[in-house]
């Protein structure tokens, strides 16, 4: 299902993150993308790219010494209304979080807090932003997701520790959907998993992606993940966006020349031995297309 | 953070790595090895290094350059001024002369129980919890039931049943060993076992060293900030145990501390009679010895934590990016 | 469950070697304790007949023939008799009645410098592990300073000023003399009175260490993914603080309570000296100056059941808020 068309729900214009240390350095470049609504917008990069820095720079999750340097973030409420993101205040801030835009994080290993219950964590944020609802109804809403997500609802009284690492990056989704945000950010979900349980992940993501309709950043330095399941996918080297287009012209047409060394690195199941790329083409021999 | 990517986001604890990088940006070369595990020289460890030093010379040079503290006049009680820095006791006894060899004492059970204390619990804690099985079980409920035995009134205890005359420097000495080791012991388990599961020490094993040398070059090295921080504290723990002991009127029979000192000063009324001059130097000095050796220990805290180490640089940077992006 | 198991049996190996110490130690000192306790015994008019005799060697050994298992064991069946002797230096007192009497006393002393102590201490470490750089990170240093000034010579500053130069309270006894002991109101207020010095001496000391521990955990706890989470949750900062920071960062201030509780346990006995609190401290003090020694062990035993109680309760209590000590086997 491809996004619809119309305003883009999430516009960064121009932004810069810098880490004030004694020699500053500039994590993320003037970086401008836009979000559609219902959209998957991967966004790839190696490790010191800058990308987690960015997505937490959207979210102003990010700690000093980074700081933002210049540019904007506005997201496109549903209901017609702009937000600044950037110029929210505190307590506006604090309400816009996870009931417009939620996040998924690395490795749930040490996302949940380890001392509560599952159901305890989902009911906190059930209070904090919907202080109408009722003690069932909040239970009723904790089973309804993790029921979304494929975990068994018995789960909402086991602690963190007892759940195993696919259940808990479940757990992490379910809590991320219980308000029904219209952006997710998901960073590297699936990259603490084996591949089975990576497989299964994505496709309840997508899933679920398609029955509510949320824009989700998938942020991973797995560029030939982001080829299946990406509408757009941006390359970030370095703080900076090289390349922005559809899953298909990257892969098919990319213009950059790390989009393309990126592509010539994964190793290809098919093909003759010693070929790199996935059409077969011999990578070490020749020059890279 | 996470256990599979290296992360990006500089923490508190990763601005080591952003300082050092930069530090070799600008020319300055990193502080590598050795060097690297000398604590930062911050204000409160020189305070704490100057506190420490000057009473530990004060104990060692003082007692020659004072009066004879065992001199008694008929004087009585004389408040400071006349001859005497610090008046003198109710036999008319130099005050700051007993406070010099007072001084001295108290250090030199301190040292003598900090060394004893130390050995005792790097054996349990450090052997015990390399040879791991069942020798670690057994060292490990010692020590807990060590710890768990209320120490001062086990003391107290043992110093009843030794009759007056056979209470020595000695036998307190090991008596307050004895009952002092046990929470160090703790602390280098804990840290041994997480330092004998680290790659280099199984590197190490799979090569073929023998356990001794294993012992002594992986794992002792990195332990030894752990094991100079736990003697400050047995020498602390000693200092004030002794004063205690001694002030109850149950220390070291023929030996002058800054215990016995206040248990001579609060059995001569000092108290009642505001005579101050009596009772504050010596609590005095064993405060400010203590604080002087916890304003060290703070700093040798910070070398095993690196994270509270960048807590002040961090609180300060904090700062300024806020300002900066005050909007 | 295990967790539970192992930590009761714990402490039931913990309470058998303090038997055993207890045991041991009069029968390891040089010299007879029993001759000179009979012979106290006569000096304050006391009859000595076999019953007597073989009542104290039960306790503490000397004499008799018996290999030293039998003592042991009998020592063992005699304790759990309740007998603990004739308090010599109170005669003709019974051991258990002189602890009885002291006991509360310091069980409301301690027990509430104590609770205040740790609530205080990990409380405010929560607050200054939380905002960094305002007025109260100075609480820090100030603190565990106290905490290295021994335990008598502040009790004894502080009754120099509050006591005897300012006359705001009282620095000696438990209460005030002309009232008589029992449950009135009159009392109480003058226990609670009485009671302050010897207790702010007690927090003063010990509030140190919980702050600094507690400070330097929030420190580490703050760095971690679960916080992260939280905020980006939208949660408010004060649940934040309380259900995920704190919940966490004082879990290793409730594991550490034993040895925290033995060093209050062991100030608290000068503390009782110095005010010349009516508390058990200072009864173990004056049993030692008589060379009571049936009346020393009674108390060491009692001390020593009253910290491996609290201890067990505290331990059990930790078991209950991490759960995470549970599925460990």
């Amino acid at each position: 299902m491809t996004a619809s068309t119309g305003r883009p729900v999430l516009t960064v214009e121009d932004l810069s993150v810098v880490y004030d240390v004694a020699n500053p350095v500039t994590a993320v470049k003037n970086v401008s993308l836009t979000l559609a609504p219902g959209e998957i917008l991967g966004l790839a990069g190696e490790s010191g790219c800058g990308k987690t820095t960015l997505a937490y720079a959207i979210n102003r999750l990010h700690k000093p010494p980074a700081r933002i340097a210049s540019g904007s973030v506005t997201f496109s409420d549903a209901d017609g209304s702009d937000i600044d993101l950037l110029g929210l205040s505190a307590e506006k801030l604090r309400s816009f979080r996870w009931s417009k835009l939620s996040m998924v994080f690395q490795g749930a290993m040490n996302a949940l807090n380890p001392v509560t219950s599952i159901a305890a964590q989902l009911d906190d944020v059930l209070r904090t932003h919907r202080p109408g609802m009722s003690k069932a109804e909040r239970r009723a809403r904790g089973r309804d997701v993790l029921q979304r997500v494929g975990v068994d609802p018995k789960r909402l009284s086991s602690y963190p520790h007892e759940l195993s690492g696919g259940m808990r990056q479940r757990v992490m989704i379910a809590m991320a959907l219980i308000l029904e945000p219209q952006v997710m950010i998901m960073d590297e979900p699936t990259t603490a998993l084996d591949v089975v349980v990576q497989r299964d992940i994505l496709r309840e993501i997508i899933r679920l992606r398609d029955e509510l309709n949320f824009a989700v950043i998938f942020i991973t330095h797995d560029l030939p993940l982001l080829l299946e399941i990406s509408d757009r996918i941006a390359i970030m080297l370095r703080g900076e966006i090289v390349e922005l287009n559809s899953g298909e012209q990257i892969y098919r047409n990319p213009r950059h020349p790390y989009t393309q060394k990126l592509l010539g690195s994964f190793p290809s199941l098919t093909g003759d031995r010693g070929d790199f790329i996935r059409t077969g083409d011999h990578a070490l021999t020749g020059d890279n297309r | 953070m996470t256990n599979l990517t290296p992360t990006t986001e500089p923490s508190v604890a990763g601005a080591d790595e952003a300082l050092a990088t930069t530090a070799r940006q600008e020319g300055r070369r990193p502080r590598a090895g050795w060097r690297a595990m000398l604590p930062t020289l911050t204000p409160a460890l020189v305070i704490g290094f100057g506190l420490v030093t000057a009473i530990v010379l004060f104990g060692l040079l003082g007692p020659m350059f004072v009066q004879d503290p065992n001199v008694v006049r008929n004087t009585g009680l004389q408040p400071p001024g006349d001859g005497h820095i610090l008046g003198t006791t109710q036999t008319g006894q130099d005050v700051l002369a007993q406070l010099a060899f007072a001084t001295r004492g108290s250090l030199q059970i301190g040292l003598i129980v900090g060394v004893l204390a130390t050995l005792l619990s790097a054996f349990f804690g450090v052997l015990g919890a390399y040879l791991g099985g069942f020798a670690d079980e057994a060292f490990s409920l010692f020590s807990n039931v060590m710890l768990v035995i209320p120490g001062l009134p086990l003391v107290i205890v043992i110093s009843g049943f030794v009759p007056q005359e056979q209470r020595g420097l000695w036998t307190i000495a090991v008596v307050l060993a004895i009952t002092g080791w046990a929470a160090s012991a703790r602390v280098l388990r804990a840290q041994t076992l997480s330092l004998r599961n680290r790659d280099y020490v199984a590197a190490s094993r799979v090569a073929g060293e023998r356990s001794w040398r294993v012992i002594a070059v992986e794992i002792l090295p990195n332990l030894l900030p752990v094991i100079a921080s736990q003697f400050v504290f047995a020498v602390i723990f000693a200092i004030l145990s002794e004063a205690g002991l001694a002030f109850l009127g149950l220390g070291a029979s023929n030996s002058s501390t800054l215990g016995t000192m206040l248990f001579y000063a609060q059995n001569g009324f000092a108290l009642q009679l505001k005579a101050w001059w009596w009772f504050v130097p010596p609590g005095l000095i064993i405060a400010l010895l203590g604080c002087g050796l916890s304003l060290i220990n703070f700093s040798i805290d910070e070398i095993i934590n690196p994270k509270l180490r960048n807590v002040r640089a961090h609180a300060k940077r904090m700062r300024i990016a806020r300002k900066a992006e005050a909007r | 469950m295990s967790y539970f198991v192992r930590k009761l049996g714990f402490y039931l190996v913990a309470l058998w070697a303090a038997l055993t110490l207890n045991f041991l130690i009069p029968r390891l000192m040089p010299g007879n304790p029993v001759d000179v306790l009979l012979a106290k015994l006569q000096q304050r008019g006391g009859i000595v007949d076999a019953a007597t005799r073989r009542s104290y060697e039960l306790l503490l050994g000397g004499g008799t023939d018996d290999p030293l298992w039998v003592q042991y064991g009998n020592y063992l069946v005699n304790l759990a008799k309740g007998d603990l002797g004739i308090a010599v230096s109170v005669f003709p007192t019974p051991v258990s009645e002189v602890i009885g009497q002291a006991l509360p006393w310091t069980i409301a002393l301690v027990g509430l410098a104590t609770l205040i102590s740790f609530l205080l201490g990990v409380g405010l470490g929560a607050i200054v592990g939380w905002k960094p750089g305002t007025w109260l990170d100075s609480l820090v240093p100030a603190t565990t300073l106290l905490a290295a000034v021994p335990y008598f010579w502040l009790a004894l500053i502080l009754v120099l000023v509050i006591s005897s130069t300012w006359h705001l309270l009282p620095g000696m006894g438990g209460y005030d003399v002309v009232l008589s002991p029992g449950w009135n109101l009159d009392f109480i207020l003058s226990a609670i009175r009485y009671g302050t010095l010897p207790a702010l001496t007690i927090v003063l000391s010990s509030i140190g260490g919980w702050l600094l521990g507690m400070r330097n955990m929030m420190v580490s706890t703050l760095s971690e993914d679960y916080i992260l989470t939280a905020q980006a949750k939208g949660l408010k900062n004060s649940r934040i603080l309380r259900s995920y920071a704190a919940r966490n960062a004082a879990l290793p201030s409730i594991a550490g309570f034993a040895i925290s509780l033995g060093f209050v346990v062991s100030g608290s006995i000068i503390t009782e000296q110095v005010f010349s609190y009516p508390g058990i401290g200072s009864k173990l003090l004056q049993a030692v100056q008589n060379s009571d020694y049936a009346l020393m062990q009674g108390i060491f035993l009692v001390i020593t059941l009253a910290v491996l109680g609290a201890n067990l309760l505290v331990d059990l209590l930790y078991g209950i808020i991490d759960p995470r000590t549970r599925a460990r086997s």
